[in-house]
């Protein structure tokens, strides 16, 4: 197994105006392990994934991607080098159909630079690619317009968005909220196997119960500040977690 | 009970289906029926020079093709790449002048004044509005309302390129056929290649800048390098529009810069429908006429078209071309039962 | 000192100008193109009362002024609102309906040179050496006074906060159910006030002509482009700036280069700093 670490989070903080939404934050992941991140709404989960795609630039600490800096670098050049983002509200391009969206992806420079120019047919890898993560092929469901699409299906093109890149990290931002659970039990197979394609993950979540059947370490954020990281099993039993979460009352200290 | 021999039957019935994507092709029936609104627009275009017969009303025709050119470019970057350009008047100047001067003073001759003038003004136009690209899209509207006013003013108090007085006696074409069939398989070569560009997966990555920027963004896309390219194609066909205008009339002056040429094709996109390429072209050629025949009860004209236009902007109207589509796709016909 | 004394003048002339356009779009999010169209309607409208109605020149004033802010105030409820939230459509419908308005008095014939207003105060008085019209002192007077009424009014009165409220932060002030509807109308009223108030006080300088409508937007926004929507300092700033460069020009290389000045100003903002001296808009990636 790859013990290397693909991404270092190194002491990342940002505020915005007196509120610190980051406060000193460390995270290593592994490759090609799914990486957890949980914690009360409000505690910076999504600005600590902001800042790692390069779409909010943090006040001081830095981000190292395979031994390279690259904090500071615009989020298009951060998607280029391979780490994707799904959006916590999914951002499709509704007057487009489904398979069209992909095409947008499938234009980037990255794509173009992995295959060496020949791209073949756009259409047809996203038609392969929406296959893969759940829209039949032979029907009429990729050629329809995003904006007629359920949440769940949106979900899964966000997802796609993120596959066509041929990514090395793919960062899900909340990707089971406002889904069924049987929809999210659908999803999961996917999600191991893009584990099992080598993919790094990290998941932004809430559904506790889903991403620790998934995750093979989770850090806990609260405030904006790391309260934990440990594996699935230890975090449950963490006093510090169960406190963020339900709110015992403090003593003195 | 009487017997009921005929029903009504829409015409795009077995084939709606089949229009899109590939399929269209399978028949001749579907290939007519998608082609002959496209034949009947371009040998209508084609021909229609031919049909009129004074001289003011073709000369009226071939201001309807320029204005509709202008009125392409904003269709284009408003609706598919949601950049809303108010500049047309940049465009026309820009075009304009470099035209002039490079025909009164470097002596060049019309046919390399005019494609000179096209790329250049095209580049011009794009460097000064690049800084507005990265930053919300307001300031965009609003600086390229302004530069078109500003030069103008600049132009009269510097008093260069011809002052207040602008650049008389530059060449005209040799006749008006030639001007006519110019500008005419001009304007529809403009309408088609961009009607093609947005199918296409480039037209598709700028039609998503306009839907979401930033999931374009995060699909390793450099938004601002694509912005610029559009600025770039909009402002070669608005330079060339200003060019060809300027040797339409033999001078160039600050009118060239007057905000008729900013505001008129937004007016023609929304009377001809936005987000179809076609309906501005259509939205001129209604536009151009009525704006002609208005020009006798002088500023009314303007106060006219003015609040047709804020009426249209308003209230939201669909425009022609869409609604014709509808009721093509609708028209019924007997058919026996 | 010629050069300060009417570079302070030309400074509050802009500033007043940018300001109407200034609050409307800090508050409602709409870049009010008819600005300068309310301007010269105010000034038309008072010569109206004055020479048609025969009502003295500060009845005149008060009317005017009442009816352009009422006219402001109802463009905005009934024809703006509808195009809320759509930038191109309320420019262009903004724009139209002030060309509308500008075009409207060209037709009428009023484009000859007979239409002014009279000063204030007749006369003018030197100070350490520069002579100077009372009117341009008053411009500065009235600059302060209004500058000081619009602070007093967006930090102590209720509407006032509720304006100020819905400029910081439009969904926080929306939660503490102040409506942006009613802040908009309000804010329209305003700067249509203020567009009136700047007229009468600045147009007794010179003429009114409908060239002048186009010459108060193009300022108006050309202040605001420079010192930044949506900063109020920034617009002070922006006016300084401009008004001080375009008394220095007109000092050292004559009367036609204030508008040279104004394009480069706007470009070497765009080039530098394209949101403004003081603006705060992000960058499109930091508005996730």
């Amino acid at each position: 197994m790859n013990k290397e670490i693909i991404l270092r989070v190194n002491n990342v903080s940002k505020s915005f105006g007196g509120v610190k939404a980051v406060n000193c934050v460390n995270l290593e992941v592994s490759e090609g392990k799914i990486f957890g991140i949980i914690g009360p709404n409000g505690s910076g989960k999504t600005t600590l994934v902001n800042i790692i795609t390069g779409f909010i630039k943090p006040d001081s600490g830095s981000i190292l991607f395979e031994g390279e800096n690259i904090t500071g670098l615009p989020p298009y050049k951060i998607a280029g080098i391979g780490i994707v983002r799904t959006f916590q509200i999914p951002k499709p391009y509704y007057s487009l159909s489904a398979m069209k969206n992909l095409v947008v992806p499938l234009y980037s420079t990255r794509i173009l630079n992995l295959v060496e120019g020949k791209t073949g047919d756009r259409d047809t890898v996203a038609l392969d690619i929406l296959e893969e993560i759940g829209f039949e092929r032979d029907s009429n469901t990729p050629y329809k317009p995003a904006s007629s699409f359920s949440e769940g299906y949106l979900k899964r093109l966000e997802l796609a968005r993120c596959i066509a890149l041929k990514p090395k990290i793919i960062i899900m931002d909340e990707l089971f909220s406002g889904l069924s659970v049987s929809e999210i039990t659908s999803l999961i197979p996917i999600i191991e196997k893009l584990q099992m394609n080598g993919i790094t993950i990290i998941m932004i979540e809430h559904r506790i119960k889903e991403l620790f059947r998934l995750a093979d370490r989770v850090m806990v954020l609260n405030f904006g500040e790391r309260i934990a990281e440990d594996t699935p099993d230890e975090i449950i039993k963490n006093e510090l977690v169960k406190r963020a979460y339900i709110g015992v009352a403090e003593d003195a200290t | 009970m009487t017997e009921i021999t005929r029903r009504k039957e829409r015409i795009d019935r077995k084939i709606k289906v089949l229009t899109e994507d590939i399929y269209a092709i399978s028949s001749l029936r579907t290939i007519v029926y998608i082609l002959l609104p496209r034949f009947v627009f371009i040998i209508g275009m084609l021909i229609l020079p031919l049909m009129i017969s004074s001289m003011a009303w073709q000369k009226i025709l071939i201001i309807s093709c320029i204005f509709s050119l202008l009125a392409i470019s904003y269709d284009f970057l408003a609706n598919f790449v949601g950049i809303v350009c108010l500049g047309g008047a940049l465009f026309i100047g820009v075009g304009g002048y470099i035209s002039g001067l490079l025909n009164s003073v470097l002596k060049l001759p019309l046919y390399f004044s005019i494609p000179i003038a096209t790329i250049f003004g095209g580049i011009i136009c794009t460097l000064f509005l690049i800084p507005c690209l990265p930053i919300r899209g307001i300031y965009f509207a609003i600086v390229s309302l302004m530069y078109p006013l500003l030069f103008s003013r600049v132009i009269q108090a510097l008093e260069i390129f011809g002052g207040t007085d602008g650049l008389p006696g530059l060449d005209t074409f040799p006749n008006i056929w030639f001007e006519l069939y110019i500008i005419v398989p001009i304007t529809l070569i403009v309408t088609f290649s961009l009607r093609r560009l947005v199918n296409e997966d480039f037209g598709i990555v700028l039609r998503a800048i306009r839907d979401n920027e930033q999931a374009v963004i995060a699909s390793n896309i450099n938004v601002n390098r694509y912005k610029t390219s559009s600025v770039f194609i909009a402002s070669i066909i608005g330079c060339f529009a200003g060019a060809y205008l300027a040797h339409l009339y033999g001078w160039v002056g600050l009118s060239l810069f007057a905000l008729d040429f900013s505001i008129f094709p937004i007016a023609a996109t929304v009377i001809g429908g936005g987000g179809t390429l076609v309906g501005p072209v259509i939205g001129s050629i209604i536009l151009a006429p009525l704006s002609e025949m208005l020009r006798a009860f002088g500023p009314l004209r303007v106060v006219f078209y003015s609040l047709i236009l804020a009426g249209l902007v308003i209230y939201k109207t669909e425009g022609l071309v869409p609604f014709l589509e509808r009721k093509y796709h609708k028209t019924e016909r007997w058919v026996d039962v | 000192m010629n050069i300060i004394l009417f570079g302070i003048v030309n400074s509050v002339v802009l500033a007043l100008l940018a300001s109407g356009f200034a609050l409307v779009y800090g508050v409602s999010r709409l870049a009010n193109f008819a600005h300068g169209a309310l301007y010269i309607l105010t000034g038309f409208a008072t010569w109206l009362f004055m020479n048609r109605i025969g009502l003295n020149y500060l009845l005149s004033i008060i009317f005017s002024i009442l009816i352009v802010t009422i006219i402001g105030g109802m463009i905005y409820r009934l024809l703006l609102i509808r195009v809320k939230g759509l930038p191109a459509s309320e420019i262009i419908a903004s724009l139209a309906i002030g060309i509308a308005i500008m075009e409207i008095f060209r037709w009428r014939g009023f484009i000859s040179e007979a239409y002014m207003l009279p000063p204030f105060i007749k006369g003018s008085l030197s100070i350490m050496g520069v002579v100077i019209d009372w009117q341009r002192i008053i411009i500065i007077i009235a600059g302060l006074i209004l500058m000081l009424s619009l602070w007093l009014f967006t930090h102590y009165t209720k509407v006032g906060l509720s304006l100020r409220a819905i400029a910081q932060d439009r969904r926080a002030s929306m939660m503490a159910g102040i409506e942006p509807d009613k802040a908009s109308v309000i804010a329209l009223a305003l700067g249509s006030a203020l567009a009136g108030i700047s007229a009468v006080v600045i147009l007794p300088l010179g003429n009114i002509t409908v060239e002048t409508g186009y010459s108060v937007l193009i300022n108006a926004v050309a202040v605001c482009i420079i010192g930044g929507l949506g900063s109020w300092m920034g617009v002070l700033g922006g006016a300084f700036l401009l008004g001080f460069a375009q008394i220095l020009s007109t000092a050292f290389l004559g009367p036609n280069w204030q508008m040279v000045i104004v394009l480069l100003f706007i470009i070497i903002t765009l080039i530098l700093k394209p949101s403004g001296l003081l603006g705060k808009q992000k960058r499109l990636e930091e508005r996730v």
